[in-house]
């Protein structure tokens, strides 16, 4: 094969990708900032002793996880605007899809926390007088966070590959902007290959900081891997 | 303060004398099964009763009762003037003034020693983070470790940790001791260091309801020694009486069995 590599379409246009990653990280960033406490709370309702609000919350729970993601955020972006009679652009409708799912699937890193926490931890809690929000605040949570954050990274990771399907409702994230320069300088070779590279370097860290993270927690003198 | 005293005065009502626990034909169930079985019982300030009986008799629930870990569906139990109902305010109540200490410790791992003893006064009582950890050093150099509280519990030997989990206890001025087998996971080198501080808190004149084998124990500073079997207490009596003549067949096989060796 005698391709000639050119990146020099590439970086005329870095101004173009790092937009793209801006974009990227923003709504990444800004799903997880939402995602993660609703997770916390659809946990809560899965956890719940009524049955009724346990298995509504479940119901939530499998069915975003269940539904492609992409299926989600064309039905926000084309179905809500109907239903509701209102105007939805690409980034908010991208932000509203991506909390939602990701807080099903952090629902279940946090349940699966919560559930690995020895009873022992929530009657201890309470025989000192603690309230059930005390004990999940102060002695239950901060345990069971620390167990998650392997999981944890792995989803953030996963959350930020999952956003690329943004461009699909032409939001210029990453890929999207990637497209429109390999479309426009018939070069996607080079312009995806830096793509690729982009997204590696921005989530390679994350997981060597996962680990490193993970390590630090485990010689604070406590043995929650118990 | 004002609104808290207020509210104790308002479910006090139902005091009835000077004892501190008053259990009244209490029943409970799991499920079918029927752990508890017209328990009656009635604790003074200031005593201390050893709880007995083989693995299984309801022994550990019945204490577990007092301060509503576990749920009874019949008959009564009034600690301190307030009665235990499905009443959040009441249980919170009870659960300020009565200690408990586990078979497991439950000590919290990602907490130091000291901020184990300090996090209940400081989030329950409202305490300042100061005032708290002064607490709950003084509790550490009762139960004499004050060089571990900047240690989590992890580093600590199962006697250390047993011990933080009394301080931890204490730091609430709890009226009332509820000791779960304190000593059962214990190594047998172990048990002393903690029974030496339950006896220094008996002779105190704390209030304590001790579910233990360490009939050594029951015989130093117990008022009353109770036997259970089945659900049920058989047999009650002060603890000369209960190791020397007693009365029921099933005490006598226990103790045989316990004493034996």
């Amino acid at each position: 094969m005698s391709y000639e590599w050119d990146f020099a379409v590439v970086f005329q246009n870095y101004d173009l990708l790092l937009l793209g990653l801006i974009n990227t990280l923003n709504v990444t960033g800004v799903s997880l900032l939402f995602g993660i406490p609703l997770g916390l709370f659809v946990a809560l309702l899965r956890l719940a002793d009524s049955k009724w609000v346990s298995r509504s919350a479940g119901i939530f729970i499998e069915f975003f996880r269940s539904t492609p993601p992409l299926v989600q955020l064309f039905w926000i972006f084309f179905v809500l605007p109907i239903l509701f009679d209102i105007a939805i652009d690409p980034y908010s409708a991208s932000i509203i899809a991506f909390s939602i799912q990701s807080s099903a699937f952090f629902a279940e890193v946090f349940r699966a926390g919560l559930i690995s926490i020895d009873r022992g931890q929530w009657e201890a809690g309470y025989a000192i007088g603690m309230t059930r929000k005390q004990v999940l605040r102060r002695v239950t949570l901060p345990q069971a966070v620390k167990r998650m954050i392997p999981a944890f990274l792995e989803r953030i990771i996963e959350l930020m590959k999952t956003t690329t399907l943004v461009s699909a409702i032409s939001y210029s994230d990453l890929l999207f902007q990637a497209n429109d320069i390999a479309q426009q300088t018939y070069r996607p070779l080079e312009v995806f290959s830096v793509v690729a590279a982009m997204y590696f370097f921005v989530l390679w860290p994350t997981s060597v900081a996962a680990r490193g993270l993970e390590r630090r927690l485990a010689v604070s003198g406590e043995s929650t891997a118990a | 303060m004002t609104e808290v005293q207020t509210d104790q005065n308002q479910v006090r009502s139902s005091r009835e004398d000077d004892d501190i626990i008053q259990i009244k034909e209490m029943h409970k169930w799991y499920g079918e099964f029927h752990v508890l079985k017209n328990i009656n019982l009635s604790v003074k300030k200031g005593e201390r009763i050893v709880i007995c009986g083989p693995s299984g008799s309801g022994k550990s629930t019945l204490i577990r009762c007092i301060n509503r870990l576990e749920e009874h569906q019949k008959g009564k139990i009034i600690v301190d003037g307030i009665e235990l109902t499905g009443d959040l305010k009441h249980i919170e109540l009870i659960r300020k003034e009565v200690g408990m200490v586990f078979q497991h410790f439950n000590l919290f791992p990602h907490l130091t020693n000291l901020e184990n003893c300090a996090l209940a006064p400081i989030w329950v009582r409202k305490m300042p983070r100061k005032e708290a950890e002064e607490i709950g050093m003084n509790f550490l150099e009762r139960v004499k470790i004050p060089e571990q509280a900047r240690k989590f519990p992890g580093q600590l030997s199962g006697g250390q940790q047993q011990r933080v989990a009394i301080a931890r206890s204490l730091c609430m001025n709890p009226k009332i001791m509820l000791f779960d087998e304190p000593t059962s996971a214990l190594d047998p080198e172990m048990i002393a260091e903690v029974l030496d501080v339950m006896v220094e808190l008996a002779e105190e004149g704390m209030t304590m309801l001790c579910v233990t084998h360490e009939m050594g124990f029951a015989k130093r500073v117990a008022d009353s020694v109770i036997f259970m079997d089945g659900g049920e207490v058989i047999e009650s009596n002060e603890p000369n009486e209960f190791f020397n003549n007693p009365k029921s067949d099933r005490t006598k096989l226990f103790l045989s069995q316990i004493l034996a060796h």
